[in-house]
């Protein structure tokens, strides 16, 4: 059988999540029997060069960029997958949510406590993507298949769900997997 | 501290008793005294009951007539609900706004006018209406607006601006309101008169237990929407331990579309008084209570003096009829504009001085409501429907209707009809029927039972009118072919949204998103799966949520998903290209080009 091709991408999170994937240990020589990973961080393949069976989505959408990103997922992959709060429901980043999109800028730039800022200067290079006006969860902005609670989900979490899509089973994920207190 | 604050209050506080579990009367009438109940008038009261600032600050946040902030010496609230909007509420919101120079939510410069919009104040017959302070305007229109306004500059004084009074009671000398009554079709149980006292004499004849064995015969069931059997109810409360009974009477009449309480709250008092008398002396309670929604102030002095009457009568107060030992009688509540206290257990809170929250059943009133002890909640037509069946025997009463439905119901029918007003009919009645009598053959679809009720299709209109098939608090509101029936169920989300107490997250929260999900539909960035999304959350909410507000506030949306499905379908459609249609990247990014000076690279 074809090995599975996977993608995964770090949107607007802490790459906690891909840090988490990596947490399976040895099982990721088993990984690598199971899957080929497409374009990743963890292989640094930076545009898709076929299509891909999974998409795996850490972070939600805060830029103009991570919509980007995401659509071309959307576009490439068979099945994406949410994992992790930030990519589910926007997470911590969200946060920002309530408060307007300049008075967070004005904040984090100007009048912050700790800010040490003499010019006075909002950062506003062309290569900075534009903010969107709030933190968007994945699936707000294209479908997703599945979601991975969890900040993040633990390797298990991940390991489990992975191969029984990919192995075409049934998840079962026991409930020490899935409780988060 | 000012001064003649202090005094107000303490003059207030006293008329009370000091007593925190008068609250509500306490905070309304700092409200009329004062304009507003202020941080420093809530100190204040809190001191004068011995309670804390925030019991006091709770109630006055909960209720949308009070205030912390000072309005105008006049307050307009125009109605601006599914009804009213479709008599043409916007032109005479637009008029009052030019004439005022204020929006909805402000004062004028002088404060002496706040304009405000308030849900449905029970006149939906007679719309568009609005309040202006207690006093009701019915048949507005923009031209009626300005010249309201013009009268109210002048003179400042709302009764001046009641021109003719409306029929029946309304002309009577405590009452003298231009509200009518649209009585269109009596019947012989409710509207119907009663000899003074014959009922109560019936009753006193007997035992309590007998009284009740009557009500249960004639298999009376409840008429504020629920149904539940009134004889089985009181036997309850009769039964539970403890000393001190209660009865009360539900006026709140908050469900939109309903105003059939108002009619007989202006018609029949008597009726409904000696029913209350009748439940006193049933559950062996000497005391009732009287909760009249804010919205019908105007009906109170009425009340106060039919009550009165009838004390002076020996029909209420001690040893009523000479019936040595037999003590009852009865105080009107005040709401403050809540819809959510029309539910038994919100209005007992109500009552005890709370904010409006429901609490936790069980245990019920029937074991432990007003002050913990046994109380029975009844509607209006209720208590009237009592007193009919001790004048005329049980077996009268329960021939009439359909088998599970004996008696007959009072409706309030409002909407796209050529008679809207109040009707009498049997239980059993065919919707079919009852739109050919008040003359909307031509109905598109029917909400029966207000927004927690259904909408049927004219598909449907061969169903019956009884708590089997379409059970009804009265409201019945009548859509023409015209009308945009997902607008109709948006407004009735935005109510439930605007009435939700906040206590549970499934109706807190999940009302929200079924209202973000239908604008999103109306909007045109629907999908299919969007259907059984709302279908899905609308479950989740009517499962878990705490009381009946929530329980039944997804209605609107579940019942045109299964009789009106089209009128969704017709809206969404399918996005190839997985995208979701309802994220729009321009709006998302038009804060950031304003702040940066930049347009998007990718977009
Ligand atoms: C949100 C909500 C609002 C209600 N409003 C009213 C009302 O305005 N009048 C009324 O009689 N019952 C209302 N009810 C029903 C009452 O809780 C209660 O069942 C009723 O007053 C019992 O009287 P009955 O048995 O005579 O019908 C409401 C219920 C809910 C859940
Ligand atoms: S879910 Fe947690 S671990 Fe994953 S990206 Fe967000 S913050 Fe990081
Ligand atoms: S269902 Fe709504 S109104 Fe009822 S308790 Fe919960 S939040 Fe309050
Ligand atoms: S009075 Fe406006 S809808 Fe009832």
């Amino acid at each position: 059988m074809a090995k599975a091709k996977v993608a995964t991408t770090s949107l607007c999170g802490c790459f906690g999540c891909h840090m988490s994937l990596l947490d399976i240990d040895d099982r990721i020589l088993k990984l690598v029997e199971l899957v080929d990973f497409n374009k990743s961080p963890i292989n640094d393949i930076k545009e898709f060069t076929e299509r891909c069976t999974v998409g795996l989505i850490e972070g939600g959408c805060c830029n103009e960029e991570n919509v980007r990103v995401l659509r071309d997922f959307r576009k490439h992959c068979d099945i994406l997958i949410s994992v992790g709060d930030c990519a589910t429901m926007g997470g911590i980043p969200a946060m920002r949510n309530t408060i307007p999109l300049k008075e967070c800028l004005d904040e984090a730039y100007l009048n912050g406590p700790t800010v040490h800022n003499p010019s006075g200067q909002i950062p506003n290079d062309p290569e900075i993507p534009l903010l969107l006006n709030r933190v968007y969860p994945c699936h707000e902005v294209v479908k997703i298949d599945y979601h991975l609670p969890g900040c993040p989900p633990s390797a298990d979490t991940l390991w489990e769900a992975l191969v029984a899509l990919l192995t075409d089973k049934p998840v079962a994920l026991p409930y020490e997997l899935i409780k988060y207190d | 501290m000012s001064k003649s604050l202090e005094a107000d209050v303490k003059k207030i506080c006293k008329a009370c008793g000091n007593d925190r579990t008068r609250m509500m009367d306490i905070v309304r009438s700092v409200q009329e005294q004062c304009g507003c109940v202020s941080g420093e008038a809530m100190d204040l009261i809190a001191r004068e009951v011995s309670c804390h600032r925030v019991e006091v600050e709770s109630v006055v946040s909960f209720y949308a007539f009070l205030s912390t902030r000072p309005k105008g010496k006049v307050v307009i609230r125009l109605c601006d609900d599914v009804i009213d909007e479709m008599k043409g509420s916007d032109q005479v919101a637009a008029a009052l706004k030019t004439e005022l120079g204020i929006d909805f939510g402000e004062t004028t410069a002088d404060g002496a006018i706040t304009l405000e919009h308030t849900p449905c104040i029970g006149m939906c017959d007679q719309a568009p209406a609005a309040m202006v302070n207690d006093e009701v305007v019915t048949y507005l229109s923009g031209d009626a607006a300005r010249s309201m306004v013009r009268s109210l500059r002048e003179h400042m004084d709302p009764k001046k601006l009641v021109g003719r009074f409306g029929d029946g009671n309304n002309g009577h000398d405590l009452v003298r309101s231009m509200v009518h009554n649209n009585i269109r079709q009596s019947g012989e149980v409710v509207l119907a008169p009663l000899a003074e006292g014959a009922a109560l004499k019936n009753a006193l004849a007997m035992s309590p237990a007998e009284v009740i064995r009557d009500v249960k015969t004639a298999r009376l069931r409840g008429r504020g929407g629920a149904g539940f059997p009134t004889g089985m109810k009181w036997e309850f409360t009769r039964n539970a331990p403890g000393t001190q009974r209660y009865v009360l009477c539900n006026a709140d009449e908050g469900e939109p579309g309903t105003f059939k309480d108002r009619v007989i709250l202006t018609e029949r008092p008597d009726v409904l008084i000696e029913g209350m008398t009748i439940a006193g002396y049933a559950i062996g309670s000497d005391t009732g209570v009287l909760y009249l929604r804010a919205e019908y102030a105007y009906l109170r002095s009425f009340l106060e003096q039919a009550l009165h009457d009838r004390r002076n009568k020996g029909l209420l107060g001690k040893d009523i009829c000479g019936k040595k030992g037999f003590n009852f009688d009865i105080r009107i509540q005040m709401g403050a504009g809540a819809y959510i206290c029309g539910e038994e257990t919100s209005l007992i809170s109500s009552v005890e001085g709370l904010r409006g929250d429901p609490k936790n059943r069980p245990p019920f009133p029937a074991q432990k409501g007003l002050h913990q002890c046994p109380t029975t909640v009844n509607n209006v037509e209720t208590f009237c429907c009592v007193s009919r069946i001790l004048e005329k025997g049980p077996g009268w009463f329960a021939q009439m209707g359909s088998k599970g439905s004996p008696g007959t119901k009072v409706l309030s029918i409002s909407g796209d009809c050529h008679r809207p007003g109040v009707y009498e009919v049997p239980f059993g009645i065919k919707l079919s029927d009852v739109l050919k009598l008040c003359g909307a053959e031509d109905a598109a679809a029917v909400q029966v039972g207000g927004p927690s009720g259904t909408m049927v299709s004219p598909a449907e209109f061969g169903r019956t009118i009884c708590y089997d098939d379409l059970a009804t608090g009265g409201s019945v509101m009548v859509f023409g072919p015209k009308r945009n029936l997902l607008k109709v169920v948006r407004k009735f989300l935005e109510f439930f949204i605007e009435e939700s107490c906040g206590y549970c997250t499934p109706c807190r929260v999940g009302n929200v998103l079924l209202l973000e999900r239908l604008n999103r539909i109306l909007d045109g960035r629907g999908e299919p799966s969007d259907l059984p999304y709302l279908e899905r959350l609308g479950q989740t909410i009517k499962t878990a949520a705490r009381c009946g507000l929530g329980q039944t506030s997804p209605n609107p949306v579940l019942t045109t998903l299964k009789s009106f499905r089209s009128a969704y379908e017709s809206l969404v459609k399918e996005a190839p290209d997985g995208l979701q249609p309802s994220f729009d990247i321009g709006a998302a990014l038009g804060d950031a080009k304003t702040i940066t000076g930049r347009e998007s690279v990718h977009f």
